[in-house]
């Protein structure tokens, strides 16, 4: 399995507080990872680092192939290079509708005169009809995003993610305030997704980690402690003590 | 799905030419030159002026409401515009009263005889004589008009390259813009910027070469200004319509999130700020002749802040908005101002409202902050029953302001 | 002849009225007599030997004869041909004393008395002449004035009495005075080019401004043409044309010194050719042709042909004459040691001036710093510790001042008024801030450009407010007299205490607001609520008490910033506005958030524009906006200012 993305020997210190200590990790193309850990273990930052927010003091991020530098690019860049973020909490353009969200995040030129003179073609249309089957909205294409609740919101920006294509997904507690019907649906569509790429997944749950049946990272104090199945790693005394243990 | 024309995709822009159109012909058939003579000309002049301050509104709508950049600059740009047609008015028609007057000199003037008797007349109240390298192309209207055009857009391009690069947003780059407008009505304001110094340019709305009274060039500029907002009006309902609107409005609400979207925010921005910075000039450039002087004062900072404050009245990110509330707070101001409306005596105390507008301007555009953050035209949602939607979770768009979300933060 | 006659006729009158009391034979009465005629002239051309006879004579009374002459107190029997002094006691009576005695003769009309009336260049020489007397006055008062009229114009005749009355002069302080001015006397009228190249060496790195006016002079120098460098003067430079001097400058010189014909102006092109129009045509040339330049000149060469015009030179024999002539600066000093010893001496001195106009510069920095510390403090906590813009910061402080205007209305002394003004200023504007925040600023916490523009509101309604009460015109705040005057430390570098007390109360603002942050429980409590309001307020914190008496301290303290900066500008309205951009800029530089960052971020500022000031000292609109730009540019390297939180909680 070739190589997607590789982090090493990466460190960040804000105000004198190490975030992230000497991280490494990588990830291949077409897997799903998860990735644990305490609050404060540096898995936002994490996040931040590999699409560009933050800088880090030291360490590669290396990125294809090609083994592009990505620390050398800015958060555009790296979008356009292929990795997909999601945050936290929803962060759609709630003052547009569904079919405006989608169509915005489709594969296009990103220029400001392409964008200018773009006119959606059938091709476009189409896809975002797909997108909207896929994550479930194909009602609500015409309805403001601001107006549909927090689970389709979490999967509007699912779809969103989707409709850029990219090659890795960092998906930040996709499940937090789900119910659990919506939870099941939301594990489907990363499942999916990561057949075809690679999929990072932030969360706490336990329970929506083992659904997704996938390799696991625990982060602690900026760093990796374990990594491997989830039994694995939930048996792992170390991970006890700092994350499963209280 | 089939597309319609652009226009017919936005009633709202039919509704506004039609409107524009009426009010032009209405004005000009009651104006002293072209029909029953119940405006005076100066009225005429004040509408037309009232028609540029509309446009250069709605370029600020563009860049604030549409593209959440409060801009504190863009009167500067305004003022720039209305500089660079001034420089070829108060050239031209000096050149033709320096040529009327050299006429009858035994031996006719050579070139440099007649540019050197312009720049006498034009510097001598700043002491000076030589023309600066600045009125190089003030002899010609084509090129100065094409100055009218790129100052204030170069300006804007270096200005909002260097902003936007180092991604100052928020109140940061509104401080910033206001720095740069009162750098440049300092610079103005010197003599040695070659443009008057406090004198400014005067005597602007005297067409060279046009034997035509005032009564029909202000009907002139009032059919220009008409057409420039028409036009104007136009170009911004079609940069924020479609995907480039999408984007634009995305990057008010959430600057981050449209960037992890592979968008290069800060190229989005600078095309606004720059386009909006040339429609501001040409709004300029119409509104000063029909002012007939400009001086460095019109450029200060106060000036791009009464802007916002007309758009934010008229009601953010709808351009008929920005028109409003333009025309509405300009026209009550010169009522007001004109001392035409009556005091209030209060018995120990009588208001002047010449001196008291002002106070009350400013407290109603608290209470407009305070209790009408949409402004006049979210009049018009009642009308229509258009309602935001209910956001559960934090405020987003133009009616908040620029909230953004702890997580996704620039 | 003429004197004996009078003397004999001044004699023979001796027993007459009551001058008859005056004694004739006396010394002094002898010597006057001796050069009456010349005195009764009254010329400058020939007064000199009068004078030098009093002053040289030695006689205890010399003194007062000249005080008297020149004080036009000098009066002449026509009877007895006896001078007298006398003070008028009416238009027609004098009271005369006689000279030899100092006694009073009598009362007398004054229809025999001819005063002498000295025109002042006389005057002059008599008060120069007098100068040794003075210089040894046994009232250091009188010695002292002496100097100082030295000083001002004194001349080759003074350095002899000024060095013979050094050694007996017993003060220390006018001593040294007296040497000093010796030395500075040498410089200009030493005898030898030593001994004026020696005192000139005494003055090295002195900073005097007296000295490099002496120096000065000796570096005049005069610029001159000719065919070549002239031998026997005192060289200073020679100069390149098209460098040190402008071509049209040496051509100008070739023609003042009547080296090369007068160049033809086109001025003077133009009426020549006016004067000549003959039936329409000049020189050949149709006058409707004359638009052309070329043409012009074809007309003007056919007049000089037909010798109705000067010949004038053209511009390549104008550029030949200056090729063919060099062009150099002399002294007007020909010695050239003593030349050379002075410039070597000024630069010196120069280098001593350059460094402390830097420290003089580096005050006026400083107070300049501190001033816009004070105007931005108050913004600071506002927008830093509260993320809340108050574009009516400025009003706050234009409120302050106002607030010490009435103060002085009703509490006329100066100390007591600002001592009261400061706390009621604070009160007034700490009152304002509340308000301001209770009404507006609370429910606009999560909408900061909208704040903004509703504090500008606020701020366009109170500064129209202030017109309509105060009206337009300035209005005055004076300082107490202790903070008028400045400390001089010497000729170039002073401060005036006014800055210094800006500069101290700066400090004090500084340490004040440290301590609430730090020391306080609202200080504490600000801090909670600035890093985490909702924890905050779960830890019974209650924040809107919290904002509300941070945005009232910061109102405040802009108010008595207000007091500071009225005391140092005039109160206007429009004061406030004044300081606004440049307190945002402070703010901004220096880094939000922290208060060391808008001490640095003011620092910054002040020296910036004192900096650009000092290369461009003609333009302060010009240093303004030069620094504006700086700042522009200063903010894209460090966008989050000098000093920057990091980190996600600075929401970086």
């Amino acid at each position: 399995m070739s190589t997607l993305l590789e982090v090493s020997g990466v460190s960040v210190t804000f105000d004198g507080y190490k975030a992230i200590r000497n991280l490494s990790f990588r990830i291949g193309e077409a897997e799903m990872r998860a990735i644990i850990g305490p609050n404060g273990a540096g898995k936002t930052t994490f996040m931040d680092i590999v699409t560009g927010k933050t800088r880090p003091d030291e360490g590669r991020v290396i990125w294809g192939e090609k083994s592009v530098n990505l620390l050398r690019m800015n958060e555009a860049r790296i979008a356009q290079e292929g990795i997909g973020r999601k945050f936290q909490r929803p962060t759609v353009f709630e003052d547009q509708t569904v079919h405006a969200n989608l169509l915005m995040s489709l594969r296009n030129p990103r220029g400001s005169f392409p964008c200018l003179f773009y006119r959606p073609n059938r091709r476009d249309q189409v896809r975002v009809e797909e997108l909207a089957e896929e994550i479930g909205l194909s009602g609500e294409l015409h309805r403001k995003s601001g107006e549909l609740s927090h689970g389709q919101k979490q999967w509007l920006e699912i779809g969103m993610l989707l409709a850029q294509e990219p090659r890795l997904l960092l998906v930040d507690e996709p499940a937090a305030g789900m119910t659990l019907a919506e939870r099941e649906h939301t594990t489907d569509l990363l499942k999916e997704a990561a057949k075809t790429r690679a999929v990072v997944v932030v969360e706490h749950d336990m329970e929506f980690v083992r659904r997704l049946e996938c390799k696991v990272t625990v982060l602690h104090e900026g760093s990796v402690l374990a990594e491997g199945s989830l039994d694995h790693v939930t048996s792992n005394p170390q991970v006890i003590e700092v994350y499963l243990g209280r | 799905m089939t597309r319609r024309p652009f226009i017919l995709r936005n009633p709202s822009i039919l509704i506004f030419l039609a409107l524009l159109a009426i009010f032009t012909a209405a004005v000009t058939l009651m104006s002293e030159a072209f029909g029953t003579a119940m405006i005076s000309t100066s009225f005429v002049k004040t509408l037309g002026k009232t028609l540029c301050l509309c446009l250069v509104a709605l370029a600020m709508d563009l860049v604030w409401g549409y593209c959440g950049i409060l801009s504190l600059g863009h009167f500067a740009f305004f003022g720039l515009g209305g500089y660079m047609i001034g420089m070829w008015l108060m050239y031209a028609r000096t050149e033709i009263i320096v040529t009327e007057s050299l006429a009858n000199a035994a031996i006719p003037p050579t070139d440099q005889e007649i540019v050197d008797a312009i720049g006498t007349q034009i510097f001598g109240v700043v002491g000076s004589s030589d023309f600066p390298p600045i009125w190089a192309f003030a002899h010609s209207l084509p090129l100065q008009l094409l100055m009218v055009v790129l100052v204030p857009g170069l300006l804007a391009l270096v200005f909002g390259w260097l902003a936007f690069r180092s991604r100052v947003t928020g109140v940061y780059l509104s401080i910033l813009t206001q720095a740069m407008t009162l750098a440049l009505s300092l610079y103005l304001f010197q003599n040695e910027s070659g443009l008057r110094g406090n004198n400014g340019l005067s005597g602007l709305q005297n067409l060279p070469g046009v034997a035509a009274s005032q009564a029909v060039v202000s009907v002139w500029f009032l059919w220009a200004s008409a057409l420039a907002l028409g036009l104007g009006y136009l170009l911004c309902a079609w940069v924020v319509s479609g995907k480039f609107g999408s984007v634009v409005r995305g990057i008010r609400d959430d600057e981050a999130r449209v960037r992890f979207l592979g968008y290069s925010v800060e190229g989005y921005k600078l095309f606004i700020f720059t386009l909006t910075a040339i429609i501001a000039g040409i709004a300029g450039a119409l509104y000063y002749p029909q002012a007939g002087i400009i001086n460095p004062g019109e450029v200060a900072p106060i000036a791009s802040i009464y802007l916002a404050v007309w758009v934010a009245i008229g009601g953010r990110g709808r351009l008929y908005g920005a028109v409003i509330g333009a025309a509405l707070v300009s026209l009550i101001s010169t009522w007001f101002t004109g001392g035409l409306v009556p005091s209030v005596p209060l018995g120990f105390y009588t208001i002047d409202w010449v001196d008291w507008w002002l106070v009350l301007l400013g407290l109603s555009f608290v209470l407009v902050t305070l209790f009408a953050p949409k402004g006049i035209g979210g009049l018009f949602d009642l009308v229509s029953g258009r309602f935001a939607p209910d956001r559960h979770g934090a405020d987003y768009g133009p009616d908040k302001g620029s909230l953004q979300e702890e997580e996704g933060r620039g | 002849m003429f004197l004996r006659l009078i003397a004999a006729a001044a004699l023979s009158l001796l027993a007459a009225g009551p001058g008859s009391a005056q004694d004739a034979d006396a010394p002094i009465q002898q010597l006057l007599q001796q050069h009456s005629g010349i005195i009764q002239d009254s010329s400058r051309r020939t007064i000199q030997p009068a004078i030098d006879a009093i002053r040289d004579s030695g006689l205890p009374r010399a003194q007062l004869v000249l005080e008297k002459w020149a004080a036009r107190e000098m009066w002449l029997d026509e009877e007895t041909g006896l001078f007298v002094h006398a003070e008028e006691i009416d238009r027609d009576t004098l009271r005369i004393f006689d000279f030899a005695t100092g006694e009073e003769i009598g009362e007398v009309p004054d229809d025999t008395y001819d005063q002498l009336k000295p025109n002042s260049g006389i005057r002059g020489l008599i008060n120069s002449a007098l100068v040794r007397f003075q210089l040894s006055d046994p009232d250091p008062a009188n010695r002292l004035s002496a100097l100082q009229s030295l000083e001002r114009n004194g001349n080759e005749s003074h350095l002899s009495v000024l060095r013979d009355s050094i050694d007996g002069e017993p003060d220390p302080a006018i001593r040294a005075r007296k040497e000093r001015i010796e030395r500075l006397l040498t410089i200009s009228f030493g005898a030898t080019a030593d001994e004026r190249i020696a005192a000139m060496e005494a003055f090295r790195g002195d900073l005097g401004v007296d000295v490099r006016a002496k120096l000065n002079p000796i570096l005049t120098t005069r610029t001159s043409a000719g065919a070549a460098l002239p031998e026997g003067v005192n060289l200073a430079r020679e100069l390149t044309p098209g460098t040190d001097i402008t071509e049209s400058e040496a051509y100008e010189l070739l023609v003042s010194e009547g080296l090369a014909p007068a160049r033809l102006t086109p001025d003077a092109q133009r009426r020549t050719l006016q004067d000549n129009i003959v039936g329409g045509m000049v020189g050949g040339v149709a006058v409707p042709d004359l638009r052309s330049p070329a043409a012009r000149d074809r007309a003007y060469a056919a007049l000089v042909g037909a010798g109705r015009a000067e010949p004038a030179a053209t511009n390549a024999e104008a550029a030949r004459a200056i090729e063919d002539h060099v062009f150099y600066e002399t002294y007007v000093e020909t010695d050239a040691a003593v030349t050379g010893a002075a410039e070597d001496v000024l630069t010196s001195i120069e280098m001593t001036v350059a460094m402390n106009q830097f420290l003089d510069l580096s005050l006026d920095a400083l107070s300049l710093a501190s001033i816009y510390f004070l105007a931005a403090i108050g913004l600071a906590i506002t927008f830093g510790v509260m993320g809340v813009i108050n574009m009516a910061h400025g009003e706050f402080i234009m409120m302050g001042a106002y607030t010490g205007y009435v103060i002085q209305q009703i509490i006329p002394n100066y100390t007591v008024s600002i001592l009261v003004a400061i706390p009621v200023a604070f009160a007034v504007t700490f009152g304002a801030g509340v308000a301001m925040e209770r009404l507006v600023i609370r429910w606009l916490y999560s909408r900061p450009l909208e704040t903004l523009l509703a504090t500008f509101g606020i701020s366009i309604a109170l500064q129209q407010i202030a017109k309509n009460v105060f009206g337009t015109q300035a209005r005055p705040l004076t300082s107490p007299g202790w903070l008028d005057g400045a400390w001089i430390m010497n000729d170039v570098v002073s401060i005036s205490y006014i800055r210094i007390a800006i500069f101290v109360l700066a400090l004090v603002f500084l340490a004040v607001f440290l301590f609430i942050m730090k020391k306080t429980r609202l200080g504490l409590e600000t801090r909670a609520v600035t890093q985490n309001p909702r924890m905050a307020a779960s830890m019974g914190i209650n924040p809107d008490r919290v904002n509300m008496l941070t945005f009232g301290l910061g109102s405040g303290i802009a108010g008595i910033a207000g007091v500071a900066i009225g005391l140092y500008a005039k109160v206007t309205s429009e004061l406030g506005s004044d300081y606004i951009v440049q307190s945002f800029m402070t703010v901004v530089v220096g880094g939000v958030g922290n208060i060391w960052g808008t001490l640095l971020g003011a620092t910054m500022i002040g020296f910036l524009q004192k900096g650009i000031e000092w290369l461009n000292p003609s333009n302060t609109l010009a240093a303004q906006t030069y620094m504006i730009v700086f700042i522009i540019i200063f903010i894209q390297f460090r966008p989050r200012g000098i000093i920057a939180l990091r980190g996600r909680a600075a929401g970086d």
